[in-house]
This record gives structure tokens, sequence and C-alpha cells, in this order.
């Protein structure tokens, strides 16, 4: 009992990560029905420019501490969204309207680009986050059940992302444009909507929250390297599908099992059949549920 | 410029074919045995790429796993090889018939997925299957180590074991492939895939079985990835479950989309593009990726329709501009 | 025994009755239409007998047979083509080759034969090219056989719909509101074409918002609203039934009943 609530602690913290770059997927998919491939990517350079914020902050003799967490995460997330805005502008805006293929490889060649830009400016090398950024120490929960400061402090921090992102879209004007776009273009268009400029902020936001789970997974784990988005990416991605793509809840709710899921499963089965427990979760959700967890039934009109 | 390459589109396939062939026959004679290599690697994905043509290009189905066919092929004829002494000639079809029928039993209860959705149980697929063979499910696969020893093809004495033979047999393959699906594509069913690609439900309505004739399209693509596999292990005699990797399906992808989808010409010049390109630029080093990448960013961004795109999406293209004047 | 013999038949949507225990029986030969309000259900039927849904309640036997729980391709094959009411040909492919689909029902050969080109199979493609061509020529629109099908003027595009159902060498031919968007003389035109495949022994169930069309042409008229059927009869009868005139006077509706023959 001890080691299911522990795992399931744990499978929750991750899939807290999960979930917020899901949401990254869910939301480009959502506005523009296509796989972002590039965002996986995107989120590993989160765990890099957090690496060197962090490394900039001991090297100019800054106060190190965890709190300094803070302004090099807001820095992080600034700099993704926009890396994130001139992906779209650069490789996909040009590609709207030339069917669904085309901007598939220009994702895939974005990420391609992304990764190699990594691994030359910062080398193949594993990378470690100092240990003055992280706080030790956990608290015990009941029994043997631990959890750690740090695990706390990140799940609290997605999830306050999380919550901001879902009131923005459900409460406010620009939120409700947000859904209208992925709902019809040319309707949203007709509305008034500036469809661009809500494509644009979709990709400033995704790639915002997936750099902050980046960096936190970084800090989670304490080392990484280039190949980090490729896994995680897929695992995200998953998430979001799990969920039910283009449902901003889904992909929350998506991370959450698939962490859940996978802790469980490396826990009870091998710690190395954890990537196939997360595949073969996909395919039988999907098999039983098409459209995801919480996708709506699409009904095609005739 | 323009002119020259609709022109030499407009030849008529009847020389072009023979042309290329004749050229593909003579190179040995003028490159050294690394080239011809590249051109054998070549040649494997785009026999890859070719089954893939049916499935993404004819039948209009999203497949990112290509990878995970080519490593069940080239796994199997390994294990056969290696654990019971079974000859690669016989091993091939073995390989193929066992591809096919797994193409068969992953597509059959996905094909009704949204596009998408397809694309991504195909990824899961492949990194299922790369997973069991890193680790080394039944004991047979040599876990992330993969198998080494695997025997050359060999035929009535003759061992296929130079380069320069390797070449030949995959140059062979490809031909023989190539007519083959040239007469699929003028076909009862090779016409069916491209009903389901445009309207599925039209194409239900008239009569087609579109279940069916979609998993036909994916139990073809696979037996070709497989047979590449097959290729691949033979020559190289080691395999490891990098093979199956991801970026191995995306480059075979990319090939299709790169060059034109459903376009057989393109295929030839999407895996010059994504394999014999990189690898002569190998002195580029780490930032070789990068430059792929942004190669095909610019490549969908200039010419979305690909290399040599297909005759239908030519057709339309010429449709278009008439359209406008 | 009628051709199509419907009974009960009964769909909902998420709760809105969509189609409501609805009766009906065609005759080999004859032309039915079908009228009533717009999201009357009309639609619906037909994609409850061409199997695109599936019923919640009741039988639809064609020629004594179920169709209930077919497939939309089985039905296809059982000798029900029908034409849709938004146009959906393969917009990407040749007239010849959107038509060539009807006969995809009517072929046997699979990879092996195309792969082969056996004799057999060759003599079957020349057959599926020389029906499809025949259709081509009745319809009239053999000078587009090589124009892909999107770049066809509208009339047209439905012409080469028709072509299409009629290749899979259908009984019964289902054609959803073939008169929309059709002008005076293209609708008078198509009166005429409908009773032209009557007379090749092809049964005919229609749609239509058309009067002109719709009285003009049908033995029969059944007529829905709100899922139900109100009527049915001849097209004098059915103009003359006090429910149907409520039903559609009823409303604030550009069609009217009253648009005599």
């Amino acid at each position: 009992m001890e080691l299911f609530v522990q795992n399931i602690i744990n499978g929750l913290t991750i899939g807290a990560f999960y979930a917020l770059v899901a949401l990254g997927y869910t939301m480009v998919y959502g506005v523009l029905k296509l796989i972002n491939f590039a965002h996986g990517d995107l989120f590993m350079w989160g765990a890099y420019l957090g690496w060197a914020g962090l490394s900039l902050v001991a090297l100019l003799g800054l106060k190190q501490g965890v709190w300094a967490l803070i302004p090099v995460v807001i820095l992080v997330m600034a700099t993704l969204a926009l890396l994130g805005a001139l992906i779209e502008r650069a490789a996909y805006r040009p590609l709207r309207s030339a069917g669904r293929l085309p901007p598939i490889v220009s994702a895939l060649g974005a990420a391609f680009i992304l990764e190699s830009l990594a691994r030359n400016i910062f080398g193949a090398s594993y990378k470690t986050y100092p240990g003055w950024a992280e706080v030790t120490g956990s608290i015990t929960v009941v029994g043997g059940v631990t959890v750690g400061v740090m695990q706390i402090i990140a799940l609290i921090a997605s999830l306050l992302l999380m919550a901001i992102l879902y009131l923005f879209v459900n409460y406010t004007q620009v939120g409700t444009a947000m859904r209208a776009v992925s709902l019809d273009h040319d309707t949203a268009r007709l509305m008034g909507i500036d469809v661009n400029r809500i494509i644009t902020l979709v990709f400033l936001i995704g790639p915002a929250l997936g750099g902050a789970a980046g960096l936190m997974v970084a800090v989670r784990y304490g080392s990484f390297d280039f190949t980090l988005g490729w896994t995680f990416g897929l695992k995200a991605f998953i998430a979001a599908i799990l969920g039910g793509i283009g449902n901003i809840p889904g992909a929350m709710l998506g991370g959450m099992i698939l962490g859940a899921v996978e802790s469980l499963g490396a826990g009870y089965i091998s710690p190395q059949w954890k990537d196939v427990i997360a595949y073969v979760l996909l395919v039988v959700i999907l098999l039983a549920r098409p459209t995801g967890l919480l996708g709506e039934r699409v009904a095609e009109k005739l | 410029m323009r002119d020259l390459f609709l022109r030499v589109r407009r030849l008529p396939g009847r020389y072009v074919s023979p042309a290329f062939l004749v050229a593909a026959l003579l190179l040995p004679v003028a490159l050294d045995n690394y080239l011809l290599a590249v051109l054998w690697q070549a040649g494997i994905y785009i026999l890859m790429a070719l089954g893939l043509t049916i499935i993404v290009g004819y039948a209009g189905l999203f497949q990112l796993g290509q990878a995970a066919f080519y490593a069940i092929g080239a796994y199997t004829v390994a294990i056969l090889n290696l654990y019971l002494g079974v000859p690669i000639i016989l091993g091939l079809p073995i390989a193929v018939i066992l591809a096919g029928a797994l193409g068969y039993l992953v597509s059959r209860p996905i094909l009704h997925l949204r596009g998408d959705y397809l694309a991504i149980v195909t990824i899961a697929f492949g990194e299922i299957v790369r997973m069991l063979l890193v680790n080394n499910v039944f004991g047979v696969t040599g876990g992330a180590n993969g198998l080494s020893g695997i025997a050359q093809l060999s035929l009535f004495g003759f061992t296929f074991d130079s380069i320069v033979k390797n070449y030949y047999l995959v140059v062979a393959c490809v031909a023989l492939t190539i007519i083959g699906v040239q007469r699929l594509e003028n076909s009862r069913l090779g016409r069916a895939w491209t009903y389901v690609r445009e309207d599925e439900l039209a194409a239900e309505a008239m009569g087609v079985d579109t279940v069916h004739v979609k998993a036909v399209a994916f139990v073809l693509g696979s037996a070709l990835a497989s047979l590449a596999g097959v290729l691949y292990a033979s020559r190289i005699t080691v395999i490891s479950p990098d093979i199956g990797r991801f970026l191995e399906s995306v480059i075979v992808f990319c090939i299709v989309v790169l060059g034109g989808t459903g376009s057989l010409p393109g295929v030839f010049l999407g895996a010059f593009g994504m394999v014999v390109l990189p690898e002569l630029f190998r002195f580029v080093k780490d930032w070789r990726d990068g430059l792929v990448g942004l190669a095909m960013v610019l490549m969908m961004i200039f010419r979305p329709a690909g290399l040599w795109p297909s005759r239908r999406v030519a057709l339309e293209l010429s449709g278009a501009e008439e359209g406008e004047t | 025994m009628p051709l199509l013999q419907v009974s009960g038949l009964t769909k909902s949507f998420g709760g809105l009755m969509a189609v409501h225990n609805v009766d009906l029986a065609i005759e080999t030969g004859q032309i039915m239409g079908m009228i009533g309000p717009n999201g009357a259900g009309k639609t619906t039927v037909f994609n409850l007998i061409t199997g695109i849904y599936r019923p919640d309640r009741g039988q639809i036997r064609f020629d004594g047979r179920n169709l209930v729980g077919l497939a939309p391709h089985v039905i296809a094959e059982a000798g029900i083509a029908r034409t849709f009411q938004t146009i959906r040909l393969f917009p990407n492919l040749t007239v010849l080759e959107n038509v060539m689909a009807g006969r995809h029902c009517r072929s046997r050969a699979g990879v092996v034969a195309a792969l082969l080109r056996s004799p057999r199979q060759r003599a079957e493609e020349a057959d599926i090219r020389r029906q499809a061509e025949q259709q081509l020529r009745f319809m009239n629109i053999w000078h587009f056989r090589n124009e892909l099908a999107k770049n066809l003027p509208y009339g047209d595009q439905r012409r080469v719909e028709v072509a299409r159902a009629l290749a899979t060498a259908p009984r019964l031919l289902i054609l959803d509101e073939p008169a929309a968007g059709l002008n005076e003389q293209e609708s008078a035109a198509l009166m005429a074409l409908i009773r032209q495949i009557r007379e090749m022994g092809i049964t005919i169930f229609l749609i239509e918002h058309d009067m002109k069309v719709v009285m003009g042409v049908s033995d029969r008229v059944v007529v829905l609203d709100n899922g139900s059927k109100i009527a049915e009869g001849t097209p004098a009868e059915v103009q003359a039934n006090p429910q149907v005139i409520e039903a559609y006077l009823g409303r604030e509706d550009e069609e009217r009943i009253s648009y005599h023959v």
C-alpha cells in the first residue's frame, strides 16, 4: 500500500510535467490541426536555458539559492515564447494552405534544427543543474511515504500554471477567441477575430509552458542531454491524445494518468518496461475511445 | 530552368525509367566502393519509401512507424539464421510475410482512427517494437547490443559478399518493386486507394470496402519495409535496435513527402536528398542534422508539393495556373 | 413485394429525434419523391438506408434482404447507389476515374492479379473503363472525361455524381436534391434524365425541394415533417393534403407546396 501511494505521488509529479508539455501540443493542434513535432525540442531547450541561466547566476556572483530559480524560470518562459512564435512564423505560417503533410515535414525539420543547435551550442555531454538551486529534504506523509520538497514545489507550480491557462482560455475574451479559432478559422475570421494573432499567441503560450516544464524536469532529475526532448515530448504528446487532443483539461488529465500508470508500471513490473507501458496504454485507450478520454465525438455532417 | 524541369517531366516514362536503369547498372564502373555503399544505403531507403508511398501517397494514411517493420524484417532473418541456421534466402520470404501479417494485425483495429491519431499509434508501435528489441524479448534479440554474425545472402552457391554484388541486388529489388507498384497504381486496387484518400465516405458509399483496401496498403507497405530490412541485415551482418528508431521512420516519411507524395521518381530524389547528400556532407559533423532540418523546412516552403510532384498534384497545379490566366 | 421496404425506422442523435417511426415501400420501377421542410430528417433516412447511420429501431429490407447493420459498401454492392446533397466527388481525380469508382464493387481483381497483369485482370480493367465511358456518354459529360472533377461547373459535377452512381449498376438509385443549384433549363433536362433512368429499369428515390421537379417526375411522394411521415400518395393527393399544406405554410419557408405544376 505504501509502495502504491508512493508510486502514485511520484507519478503525479511527472504527470504534471507531461501535462504542461501536453498543453503546448494540444493547443497547437487545436488551432492548426498540426502535430508540432518541434514542441518536444522546445521543452528540451527550456532545460538548457534554465541551466544556462543558473550558470550565469553563479558566474556573475549573484546570490545563489533556490530563489534564483524564479527569475530564471521567467526568462526561460519568455525566451521560449519568442522562439515558439518565431518557428510558427518561419516554418508553419507559409504552409498554412499546403495540405497536411508539408507542415509535418517542416515541423520535423524544425525539431532537427533545435536539436542540432542544442548539441552544438551546449555540447553532447550530460548537463547537471547546480545543487544550490535545489531544495533538499522531504516530508513524510504517512508511514514510509515521503515527498521531496522540490517535488511539491514543482507540482504546485505546474498546477498553478495550468489553472491560470484554464481560466485564461475559458474566462477571457482572448481565450474565447482562441476557442473559436480552434473550431473554425473562417467563421472566427468572420466574427472579426484576427486568426493569425491568435495562432501566434498559442505559439507564445505553449512553448512558454513547455520551457517551464523543461526546467523543472531538469531540476527534478538533475541531469539531461539534448535527446531529452524526443522521449519526453513523445510521451507528452501521448498524454495530449489520451485526454483528447485539442482539449485543454484533457491534456492535464492525460498527463496525470500517463504519469501515474507509468510510475505504477515501473514500480510493480519493471522500470525498463515503463515506456512500453505508456505506448500500450495509448493504443488501448484509442481503441476504446478513438478521440481520447475527454475528446468530443465528431459526427461528420453529410 | 523551370522549362527544362517541365520538359523532363513530360518525357514519357517509358524512356526515363530504362535510361535510369541503365545508368544505375553502369554506375559501379565509375564509382568507388564507398560511394556504391552510399547508393546501396539509398536503395534500402528507397525500398522502404516505396512501401510508404503506397500507404501515405496512395491510400493517404499517416504512417510514421515504417522503421519498425524494417527492424522486424532484419531481426526475423537474423534470428532465424543465428538460432535455427535458416539461410537468408529462406528467411527472406518468412520475414516479408511475417511483417505483412503484423502490418495487418496492427493496422486493422486502428484504421478507423482519424489521420493524426493513426500517425501517433504507428509511432507508438514503432517505439514498442524498438523497446522490445532493447529489452531482449524472449532472450533472442541480443538487447541493446543487437545481433552479429548474420550470414550473407546466398543463392545456388552464389554469395552476395561484396558491395558491388549487393548494389546490384538492391537495384534489382528496386526495379522489380517499381514495376509492381506502378502496376498496382494503375489497377482497381490502386484506384481504390486514391478514392479512399480523396473522400473515404464517398468511396465507401460507392461500394469500396475502405477498411479492407486500407489494410492491404498497410500490408504491402510493411512487407516492403521488411524486405529492405532483410537486405540490410544480410549485407551489414550486424544489427541493433537503433535501426528501428523513430528517426529512421522520419527519414523515410520525409523521402516520400520531399520527393512529392505519391510520386515514384520523387522517391529517388527524396532519397538523394535525405540519404546521399547528408552522407556526402559528413564533414559538417554535428551540424548535419540541423542542416537537414533547415533543408526540410525550406523545401516545404518553396516546393510544398515536393521535388517531383506526382502526376495528380502536377495536374492540380497546372489547373490552378490555367484558372488564373 | 416492394423493392425497398422500410418499417418503423427510428434514429435519434443525442436526444434529438431525427427520424421517427417511418414506414416506406417503393415498388420496382417506381419513382418515389420525398419532400419536407429543412431538418425534417430526409437526408437521415437516406443515410440510414445506405448504411452510413445505423437505425436505433426499425427494419430496412431491400428485395427481401435485411440491410440493417450492413456496411455501406455492402449495401452499394447489393444494388443501392446514391448521390450526396453536398456533392462528394473525388476532387483531384479525373472525371473518368471518378466514374470508374462505381465499377469497383462489380469487379474482383486483387493484389496478385494486378501484379501479374493476368489476362483476366486486363479484360476486367478494359471492362471497367468501357462501362464507365458508357455512363459518361449517357450523362453527356464525355468531353470532360480527362478533367479533374473539381474543375467542372457545379451542374456538371452533379452529372458526374449520377454517372458514378449509375456505374455501380444499381437497382435503386437514391438522389439527394439533384436539382439543387440548377437553373430552369437544367432542371427540365434533369427530369427527362430521371425518367430515362427509370426506363432502364432502375427504381428511383429522390429528395427534392424543387416542387416542379418532384411533382413532375414522381409516381408517389412521401412527406416528412419533424422526422415523421405525415403524408404519402400521388403528387396530386399530397398537394391536396391539409396536413402537408399546414407543414409548409405554417413556417416561414420559401418552399411552398402551392407551387403547382
